[in-house]
């Protein structure tokens, strides 16, 4: 397909802006661009095509069944967009007086008490932009918590090796030195392991729970309890917080600070890579080092405050906003029940699609799963050569999103699948039919798994030459 | 209630009687019963119309202002109506980041044309996929610049005080050094930056336009940076660079920009766009997405997500940088609306907002007490004095539906974009002049 570039055509354009009314303002030459600016001249047509054609080879949840794992891939429900774009929410300024800002201000302000409600948390900023922010911020207020106390030998964060890869790489971020610390035979934390990780280093621990693997960890208690005996504080990664929802609370079972992925739980879209939101929630001990600005209520009304010990900022203003509010209609939307319902038909849905699956491929942990499972092709690589990624490329001849590959790290070639509560039996039962389908062909002839896809506008993209000789923009042909 | 749950609940029946399982409460079997949860105490849920009318409700109680003199960071700029209905599209709205390539190809190639255009406006070589927002981006360029013995960053003074918050917080949390640059008549003072340039300096920020609108001698920051061996990080608004000179000209060597200009609305401060381009030398440095350009086993052209290893999917704690989502389609918004606008109509939205806001700089000035706290060039934001307590004249204002300039200490920071006609700025000084 042609890029914007391609179809461009000198002197083509679309009548956007009026003529300038007021006097043209000329500047200093030396102060303007000379530099040739190749933006695309097309006209209004020629976009909309342009991108028609573009989503047509693009694939979202409305187009079809995504178990993309670790990703939560739900429906988006309309009513969220229609909500987001309202004008009352879309044209405020982020610096307007607070008095006309209260409709803003009441948004943040309820997400908060309810999301501290769902996860038993004290307090919680919407600043962080995505999980990652999210986990950055969390893991800040840790290492406040620690030199606020002149305890400054805590420079540990223990991270298991099922985490996703933003758990170290946030750790890092916050200057914290990272501990990995293997997964036991079931998949959990190996308990002894942890006991001889933690001591007076130990900053907190990163847990994802369930975690990667799609499983509950039996022994959360003794987990947290083990780390705060050792002095350090719990931080969950609520990603996968679908799995527990309105069944559980991350508050109870001893986390001190959380972050959430509205984007995956709280069915916001994911716009092909974001935006996202990663409100990072905290217990009262915490909470004075949260990010500038907090919301509160008054008589008065709301109002935004700077927490006493603040961590400042970790991006402008307040957060991705528009993401809240989709989040505060769904939440409404379900309620006390719908949430606990939603959660429980999510796990259903995993253990049903499992179960249907187990009889053919390998499950990493054969047991009740939460939201998602792990497959292992490990031993059909070895035994046919058809690795996770060739039943991954197989799935896209069959219309359906790949599971996540090659993740979490510590089972061999793994495909991870998570159907989320909004796919109905029939479509499980279908998808169940094209994995069994993918794994007959795996056996009888492997070559054609070898070359899938074949019904995509591409096969399969040499990225080997991609990394090695990286062409990053349009090479534009006259280039001077 | 809607939990957008498809199974009916015979389904769910049978689900479980084939799992050998009585009720949802049996899946949770690993979670201790001690802190198993009876119910939430949250309101029950309700229908699309309820909810509806619940947030209908609360917006209303926000102020909608018909006339916006005010950016400070977030501009309102028109929005051609080309850009929601693109973005509108569920194949992009409703997808995740582009893993699998061959059903991503529309995503993957989008995100290249915006990498393309990006590196036009900046002039700069390479460009990734978006970050978090602007601040972000400037503080991520920040750590893109460390070595083991140049790691101190000075910034100007003069850049946006959220971006300055947001860069200390980076670089705190890493041990490094942050050291502010005064400023001289609002815009860098080149004896203090000169006395504080060593060869422990990293890199130094600056912004133009700066916070306060001024054009920046980037051009001869660059150079005394360069001559002590750091680099130059210029942080900007993108629609000045379709006009003033660009990153490339001024010798930068990574250019940040808050991208909410190029097509999205204020929102209340979000989702916006982290913009980050930098010389090619940095390429390996750069956080976040990259798009590049391969073929596949056809020899077809088609894009991937590329240069991998720098990420925290691979690396983990040796990543460059912690960033997973982005904020992807707030980039297709920026890369539609410069399409929309192509080169001429860029430069016409830029020319517009500086003429514009010259022309009320200038009408302001006719009232005595409005004066130009600088004589420096500035672009489509000025700083003046008022004659009355700046407060009052904001809330004077507001009540005639007018959103007027920031106030900062006892000074006000005027804005205007291509939205304010004449016979809009001519009103708001008229009614400054009754509310005087
Ligand atoms: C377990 C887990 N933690 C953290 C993240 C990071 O979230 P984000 O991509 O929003 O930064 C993800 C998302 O991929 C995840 O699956």
């Amino acid at each position: 397909m042609k890029l914007l570039f391609e179809i461009s055509s000198k002197g083509r354009k679309l009548d956007l802006i009026p003529p300038c009314d007021t006097e043209e303002y000329s500047f200093n030459d030396e102060l303007l661009r000379k530099e040739k600016l190749r933006l695309p001249e097309v006209s209004e047509v020629d976009l909309s095509r342009h991108y028609t054609a573009l989503a047509k080879q693009a694939h979202g949840v409305n187009d079809g069944f995504y178990p993309l794992g670790s990703c939560t891939m739900k429906y988006n429900p309309s009513l969220n967009e229609t909500v987001a774009g309202d004008k009352n929410f879309t044209n405020i300024h982020p610096l307007q007086p607070a008095e006309t800002i209260q409709g803003c201000l009441e948004v943040l302000y309820q997400a908060k008490e309810l999301l501290c409600e769902i996860t038993g948390m004290d307090d919680m900023s919407f600043q962080p932009a995505a999980g990652a922010h999210g986990e950055y911020a969390g893991l800040i207020l840790i290492k406040k918590y620690h030199q606020d106390r002149n305890d400054h030998k805590r420079v540990n964060i223990i991270v298991p090796d099922s985490a996703h890869g933003t758990n170290p790489a946030s750790a890092t971020m916050v200057g914290f030195k990272v501990i990995n610390i293997p997964s036991n035979e079931n998949g959990g934390v190996d308990i002894e392991k942890l006991k001889a990780a933690v001591g007076e280093d130990t900053a907190g621990l990163m847990l994802t729970n369930p975690n990667t693997l799609g499983l509950f960890d039996p022994n959360i208690l003794e987990i947290t309890r083990i780390v705060h005996d050792a002095g350090g504080l719990c931080y969950y990664d609520g990603a996968n917080l679908n799995a527990v929802m309105g069944r559980v609370r991350p508050g109870d079972m001893g986390f001190d600070c959380i972050h959430l992925n509205l984007h995956k739980t709280f069915s916001t879209p994911h716009g092909g890579g974001g935006p996202g939101s990663g409100p990072v929630g905290c217990k009262n001990i915490l909470k004075d080092f949260l990010p500038a600005l907090e919301v509160a209520k008054n008589s008065g009304g709301y109002y935004f405050y700077q927490p006493e010990k603040t961590m400042g900022q970790v991006r402008s203003f307040y957060g991705n906003f528009l993401v809240v509010v989709k989040a505060l209609t769904y939440i409404k939307s379900l309620g006390k029940e719908g949430i606990p319902e939603a959660s429980g038909n999510a796990v259903l849905n995993a253990n049903y699609l499992m179960n249907r699956l187990k009889d053919y491929y390998d499950v990493a942990y054969d047991t009740i799963c939460m939201h998602e499972f792990v497959l292992s092709l490990g031993r059909m690589k070895r035994e046919h050569g058809i690795s996770a990624m060739d039943i991954a490329k197989g799935c896209l001849d069959y219309g359906i999103h790949p599971p996540t590959m090659y993740f979490p790290l510590i089972v061999p070639e793994a495909l991870m699948l998570e159907p989320t509560e909004t796919e109905s039996r029939e479509t499980l039962d279908q998808a169940a039919d094209i994995f069994i389908e993918l794994f007959k062909t795996a056996l009888k002839d492997p070559e054609k798994l070898h070359n899938a896809p074949l019904s995509c506008y591409i096969t399969r993209p040499n990225e080997t030459e991609a990394a090695r000789n990286p062409i990053l923009t349009y090479q534009f042909e006259n280039d001077q | 209630m809607a939990s957008y749950v498809v199974n009916t609940r015979k389904q769910q029946q049978q689900m479980l009687r084939e799992l050998k399982l009585e009720t949802l409460d049996d899946l949770f079997v690993d979670v201790p019963a001690s802190v198993r949860l009876e119910s939430l105490n949250i309101p029950q849920g309700q229908s699309e119309l309820e909810v509806y009318h619940e947030m209908s409700e609360i917006s209303s109680k926000n102020t909608v202002f018909k006339h916006i003199f005010r950016g400070g960071g977030a501009y309102n700029h028109y929005i051609p109506s080309i850009v929601n209905a693109v973005v509108s599209k569920e194949e992009f709205l409703t997808a995740y980041t582009p893993y699998q390539p061959e059903i991503s190809q529309g995503i993957l190639q989008s995100i290249f044309e915006y990498q393309t255009q990006m590196c036009q406006l900046s002039g700069l070589d390479v460009s990734n996929a978006s970050v978090y927002d602007g601040a972000v981006a400037a503080a991520e360029a920040a750590l893109m610049l460390q070595e083991r013995r140049k790691s101190d960053i000075l910034v100007a003074e003069t850049v946006n005080p959220q971006l300055l918050q947001v860069l200390k917080t980076y670089c705190e949390s890493r041990d490094v050094k942050v050291i502010t640059v005064k400023a001289i008549d609002y815009a860098v003072d080149f004896n203090d930056l000169k006395e504080k340039l060593n060869d422990t300096i990293a890199g130094v920020i600056v912004q133009s336009p700066n916070f306060y609108g001024l054009i920046e001698d980037v051009k001869a920051i660059s150079e005394l940076t360069h001559s002590h061996g750091g680099k130059v990080i210029m942080h900007t608004n993108p629609i000045a660079l379709a006009l003033l000179k660009n990153a490339k000209e001024l010798d930068a060597d990574i250019c940040t920009a808050e991208g909410q200009p190029l097509g999205m609305p204020l929102a209340f401060g979000g989702p916006y766009l982290g913009i980050m381009t930098c010389k090619k030398e940095l390429m390996r440095k750069l956080p976040g997405r990259i798009v590049g350009q391969t073929v596949d086993t056809n020899n077809q052209r088609c894009f991937v997500l590329t240069l991998q290893a720098r990420e925290q999917h691979i690396r983990r704690e040796k990543a460059s940088s912690n960033i997973c989502s982005n904020q992807a389609l707030c980039a297709m918004r920026a890369s539609v609306y410069c399409a929309a606008l192509g080169p001429d109509g860029l430069r016409q939205v830029a020319k517009n907002s500086a003429s514009n806001a010259h022309y009320l700089a200038r009408k302001l000035m006719e009232i005595t007490g409005f004066e130009l706290k600088s004589t420096k060039e500035f672009f489509n934001e000025f700083l003046m004095s008022c004659p009355i307590d700046n407060e009052k004249l904001v809330a004077g204002l507001a009540e005639k539906g007018i959103l007027a300039g920031l106030p900062l200490g006892k000074d006000i920071l005027w804005c205007a974009t291509e939205v304010n006609t004449k016979k809009e700025i001519d009103n708001l000084v008229e009614i400054i002049k009754e509310v005087l």
